[in-house]
């Protein structure tokens, strides 16, 4: 893809956005009736779905039961009909593991797991369609799932991916973007006050930039929070309407 | 084997150390431990020593048809092992969460990086590549597997040689290592690992955590630079939350740890090369020393000892003199001898009668006193009782006995915990003659 400009010197980028410009995104909670939370979410063509069962008694071992917390138990797959060629695993490998590790890590750092010692909370995440920043789908459709499941947890978890191309931060990238090979950072934050639940970048960034694409990513997962927040009330005043209220 | 848990005073004793910002191995917050780099005897084999963590790199290279996506560019293959001598816990089936970060870790910061020019493995466009496979052994675990792992990885990979091959038309010619010196691979940059410990919910930060130190932390930031001061990869695990201004603290730091360890490898990789070239002997068998203990060895600690007299000056002058003493060692035989008549036991006599015999208070002299040998050195200070006989009741404030021997008696408060731990150990022996008493 030699010759792709990712950033035109009008500043616009492969796909018309501007470089901190997010994808549209849309949102909806409740989508499973027998899961105790789902949500589903698309952030321009990556679509996300997040099923959460529990909290409930631990499966498998009980020597695996924390006595003051619950356990997160975070397992991510990726369709097969997902990537642009069809891909023959959709989870087992190193870097579903991975997934899985980094978004346990992430909810476990979120939830108020001191609330259900002894008991088992489970977060499955499917990617429908993988068009870049699937990571911060994953986190964001877990959020909406967590809090329909009625779980309590200290603040919103909002992710976004950034990256640098020409002395420019960009958010939220897509494929194109990403394979393009310049640095990728993924960022998962707590809003509210700032906090990183989560830090990844790859590709080579020079130290001086890392400033600039932290503030860019942190940008990005605020106004994410802006949309999810108006999602989840709207899903409530649904509810209450449905309910009678 | 399950991991031994960490006892709840040793993790006590670690948090309450790095609040006091000391380490258990004397290093400052930002010491990395010594890195040691020896080779072997072929191309490509290196071990490297982080303190005590030992990591074994192996390089080896095979000719493959390239990936369909990208017929014109080489194969990296990496894999870490954490081999069952590493650890007690490590066994196969136990470690995937682990071996699965590691890996992947490895993977990003060597390969996302394009530390090695992929393009100048090709050989054949679409047909014919090189295929490099970089084989990491972990053989001792004491922390910080990933910054080993990735020096280990970058010096083998910069120390490996390829077989040369040359193109002509459709003929490919490869030569052996006789016919035709082995080629380098082409290395842009050296991407290297470093480890960030947080403790107490990212209040203290460490450097190059050991295996202690990691089993106390909340989280763990990996930061792999190069010597140009750029980024390769960042990674944050653990579950702390991190402040954008730590994060950038930390690449501070990394950057200039990174220049450091940079020119070690540099060093090593030159020393290697020089050897080789004079016809030295080189290979892990000459790397390690003869005539020296290998494990189990303490490494001496540097003390400083300027102001010892200052303070111990300072100690005498503010403790207060012993108390005198009261009675002389009466010797019974050479070897049994009794000093003073000794103080009642307090271990769960309280359904017993109270007052324990004389003999019981003899025998326990006897016992005590077998145990210390003999010396007319030993003093002992009793408070309260002078010449007369010590009366034998229950408090045991009033008169107690320690005996160190060869050393001044240390001013007696009320160290009651010292005299039941002097009387512990005789219990056994007292109990099972009461027992005998009884039963007689």
């Amino acid at each position: 893809m030699a010759g792709l400009e990712l950033l035109s010197d009008q500043g616009y980028r492969v796909d018309g956005r501007r470089a901190g410009e997010l994808r549209k995104i849309q949102a909806r909670m409740g989508v499973f009736a027998q899961a105790d939370g789902s949500a589903y979410i698309e952030q321009g063509n990556t679509k996300a779905l997040a099923v959460v069962y529990g909290p409930h008694e631990i499966r498998g071992s009980r020597a695996r039961a924390l006595p003051d917390r619950a356990l997160v138990n975070c397992q991510y797959s990726s369709a097969t009909f997902s990537t642009g060629e069809r891909k023959r695993r959709p989870h087992g490998d190193r870097k579903s593991c991975e997934m899985g590790l980094q978004l346990r890590q992430t909810f476990e750092a979120a939830i108020l797991t001191q609330l259900h010692p002894r008991s088992q909370i489970d977060i499955y995440v499917q990617v429908l369609q993988a068009d870049g920043g699937t990571y911060a789908a994953c986190v964001n459709a877990a959020t909406l799932a967590v809090l329909d499941a009625g779980i309590p947890m200290r603040d919103f978890v909002c992710a976004c991916s950034a990256g640098f191309v020409d002395g420019t931060a960009l958010a939220d990238l897509s494929h194109v973007e990403e394979a393009a090979g310049g640095p990728q950072l993924a960022l998962a934050l707590l809003p509210a006050s700032g906090q990183i639940a989560l830090l990844e970048m790859d590709a080579r960034l020079h130290e001086d930039h890392l400033e600039r694409v932290l503030e860019a990513a942190a940008q990005a997962a605020r106004d994410v929070h802006t949309l999810l927040d108006l999602v989840v009330r709207q899903h409530v005043r649904e509810a209450s309407i449905l309910l009678g209220d | 084997m399950k991991e031994t848990p960490l006892s709840n005073c040793e993790r006590r004793f670690l948090l309450r150390a790095i609040e006091e910002k000391k380490r258990l191995d004397g290093r400052q917050t930002y010491d990395y431990r010594n890195i040691r780099i020896s080779f072997g005897t072929d191309y490509g084999c290196c071990i490297v020593e982080l303190g005590k963590t030992r990591v074994l790199g192996q390089v080896s290279c095979e000719l493959v048809a390239p990936k369909l996506n990208r017929a014109t560019e080489g194969i990296l293959f990496f894999n870490l092992e954490l081999s069952q001598m590493a650890a007690p816990a490590f066994e196969p089936g136990r470690q995937s969460d682990l071996l699965v970060k590691l890996n992947r870790l490895l993977e990003r910061c060597l390969r996302n990086s394009k530390c090695i020019d992929t393009e100048s493995l090709c050989v054949v466009a679409g047909e014919k590549v090189w295929q490099i496979r970089v084989d990491l052994h972990l053989l001792n675990h004491d922390g910080n597997i990933i910054d080993a792992a990735s020096i280990a990885a970058i010096v083998a990979l910069c120390h490996f040689r390829r077989p040369d091959v040359s193109v002509q038309g459709d003929e490919v010619t490869l030569y052996t290592p006789e016919e035709r010196d082995p080629v380098p691979l082409s290395i842009h940059h050296m991407p290297i690992c470093v480890s960030f410990a947080f403790f107490q919910q990212g209040t203290y930060l460490l450097v190059d955590p050991n295996e202690r130190e990691e089993r106390v932390m909340d989280g763990l930031l990996v930061i792999a630079m190069n010597k140009h001061r750029e980024i390769c990869t960042i990674q944050s695990s653990g579950g702390i939350m991190l402040l954008k201004d730590q994060v950038l603290r930390c690449s501070k730091i990394a950057g200039v740890k990174v220049a450091e360890i940079t020119e070690l490898i540099q060093k090593a990789l030159e020393n290697d090369q020089k050897v080789r070239k004079e016809g030295g002997k080189f290979g892990f068998a000459e790397s390690i020393a003869n005539q020296r203990i290998t494990a189990f060895k303490m490494e001496k600690a540097t003390i400083d000892t300027s102001d010892v007299e200052e303070k111990a000056e300072e100690i005498i002058a503010e403790a207060e003199p012993p108390s005198e003493v009261v009675s002389k060692p009466v010797l019974w035989t050479p070897g049994t001898a009794q000093i003073g008549e000794g103080v009642e036991n307090s271990w769960g006599d309280l359904e017993d009668s109270e007052k324990e015999d004389d003999d019981e208070g003899g025998s326990d002299e006897a016992i005590i006193l077998d145990s210390v040998k003999m010396d007319t050195g030993i003093e002992v200070s009793d408070i309260g009782s002078q010449d007369a006989p010590i009366i034998l009741s229950d408090s045991e404030e009033e008169e107690m006995i320690i005996l160190e021997p060869d050393k001044n008696p240390k001013k007696i408060r009320t160290q009651t915990t010292s005299v039941k731990q002097e009387k512990a150990p005789n219990k056994k022996p007292v109990k099972r003659r009461k027992k005998k008493r009884a039963a007689n």
